[in-house]
């Protein structure tokens, strides 16, 4: 068991002997790893973000109702007590169009447009909330109030968080398919980096071999050379990622606010980076044992 | 007494056909001994590479120890190889390894435990006189260190088999007669010693086995 040990750690001391000794390719090699990872570790990152903040926005789905702009005040206040009247609203609220002429003059920006126009361009409006808040229930609250009288516009606000929801399937499959390509392009970086170092050391396998190593002996130090390319590969990704959330972190703030939303972007979570780590350091390990396999049964 | 090598009918053809032994029987018992002489070309080589089966024997059986290496599979080699100390005519040293590290490597491979290992390395560098250059290079060792510590390498695991291969070619005649003093004493503390060597007489008492064209001559 200590001689096993003894040999691990006297592996893996040589790979990391092997890693310093050509520096400038070591981290040329990292860079390269680092970078095909960088790219599905980003696609999460942003994934993670954009869940989070679909999360925090769609808590209540709502239904908007536009009333025609030449509606009657009369024909409103109508409408207005048919929807309290009915028990499948959780919460009624009525916008009058004076209301949010009002609010939207608060906006130096709009004010002058609004200004601008001969008459107020807002119609009233409502806005509800359904006591069923499935998707399917609300569609058919949506499809009966536009049947009403002088009703204009119906909007509901779960369509786009469905929009939505299949937009981060699609991105949480395309950062599936990256990361198995990209996965895939670092085995093989990782085999034809052993290879080269199979080839330098080939008089050391060699000697070893006439002097009664075993192939695991051989083996043993370009596993770990593997399997540290993998990791420092991974962490060079990672700081990327990082570096990326950092810099994206003001501009996508500032353009989720333009929709009333907050987003602090955030780099990858402990559980995603623990992924990372473990993924690439496992692909390395993989190029390497393949790289070996067709060594040493070649020769 | 055992014989250490046995040696029947043994052959060895290369593709396309030529043949480096053939028929070749003969035995060397435990504590011997042997040398094996003969012109560039007739088989003395082939002869030390079959019996730590870096070869294969195309006919005939080579037994080391009792067993018959021929037959071994892929995986018993290294077991073969740890019993025997090997000299090559090449030497085979590792050139970005400094000599200590050269001599460690057999050990290393062992599972040696390191401190137990590394007094062994010194004592072994002590032996061929090497003591003072063991964090040298081998380039920078002259035609005679490196051949010492090549056999420091061979014998640092305390083999009962000692093969060597030339081991005074290109030296001159005061460093082989050192070096074939050396193999003297391994003899003589009880190492069963064999020698491919066409310079003989630096090798008084030793039995000798002399190939021609790939036959033992009787």
């Amino acid at each position: 068991m200590k001689a096993w040990l003894d040999h691990h750690r006297t592996a893996a001391r040589l790979a990391m002997r092997r890693l310093t000794a050509a520096p400038v390719n070591s981290l040329l090699y990292l860079l390269a790893i680092g970078v095909a990872l960088a790219l599905p570790a980003g696609g999460q990152m942003l994934l993670a973000n954009a869940l989070n903040l679909a999360g925090t926005t769609s808590a209540t789905p709502q239904i908007s109702i536009f009333m025609a702009a030449s509606a009657e005040r009369g024909m409103t206040a109508e409408i207005e007590s048919r929807l309290k009247q009915r028990n499948d609203l959780k919460r009624v609220q009525f916008l009058p169009r004076e209301e949010t002429l009002a609010r939207m003059k608060t906006n130096p920006g709009l004010r002058e447009v609004i200004e601008a126009l001969p008459a107020n361009p807002f119609p009233d409006a409502f806005v509800l909330t359904a006591a069923d808040e499935r998707p399917e229930a609300m569609e058919q609250l949506a499809v009966e109030f536009r049947q009403w009288p002088r009703v204009e516009h119906v909007q509901l606000d779960s369509a786009w968080v469905r929009r939505l929801d299949a937009l981060l399937k699609l991105g949480r499959t395309a950062v599936l398919v990256l990361g198995a390509l990209l996965g895939a392009g670092l085995i093989a970086i990782s085999f034809s980096i052993i290879r080269m170092q199979i080839l330098t050391h080939r008089a050391e396998i060699e000697v070893s071999r006439l002097l009664g190593a075993t192939d695991s002996f051989i083996r043993r130090p370009f596993v770990y050379y593997g399997f540290l390319l993998g990791l420092g590969g991974g962490i060079v990704a990672w700081l990327l990622v990082g570096a990326a959330a950092l810099w994206l972190r003001t501009p996508l703030g500032e353009l989720v606010r333009l929709y009333d939303l907050t987003l602090v972007v955030q780099a990858l979570d402990a559980r995603d980076s623990a992924v990372l780590m473990a993924f690439a350091a496992g692909l390395g390990w993989l190029g390497a044992m393949i790289s070996l396999r067709q060594y040493l049964g070649q020769n | 007494m055992a014989a250490v090598i046995r040696f029947d009918r043994v052959s060895k053809r290369y593709p396309p056909g030529v043949d480096a032994l053939s028929d070749v029987s003969f035995e060397v018992a435990e504590r011997e001994m042997v040398l094996v002489s003969g012109h560039s070309g007739a088989g003395k080589s082939t002869l030390l590479k079959l019996i730590a089966a870096v070869e294969k024997s195309t006919g005939g059986a080579v037994l080391v120890g009792g067993q018959n290496v021929s037959g071994l599979a892929r995986s018993a080699l290294p077991y073969l190889r740890r019993r025997i100390g090997m000299v090559f005519q090449d030497q085979k040293l590792l050139f970005d390894r400094s000599v200590f590290e050269n001599v460690m490597l057999p050990l290393s491979i062992t599972g040696f435990p390191p401190r137990e290992a590394a007094q062994r390395v010194r004592a072994a560098l002590d032996k061929v006189g090497l003591s003072s250059r063991e964090k040298a290079l081998p380039v920078m060792l002259s035609g005679g260190e490196q051949q010492r510590l090549a056999i420091a390498r061979a014998v640092v695991s305390r083999p009962n088999l000692l093969l060597a291969d030339e081991p005074t070619a290109h030296l001159d005649a005061v460093t082989a007669a050192d070096v074939a003093r050396i193999f003297h004493e391994f003899h003589h503390v009880g190492v069963t010693v064999l020698i491919a060597t066409y310079a003989g007489d630096l090798f008084p008492g030793a039995r000798r086995l002399q190939l021609d064209h790939g036959k033992l001559l009787p």
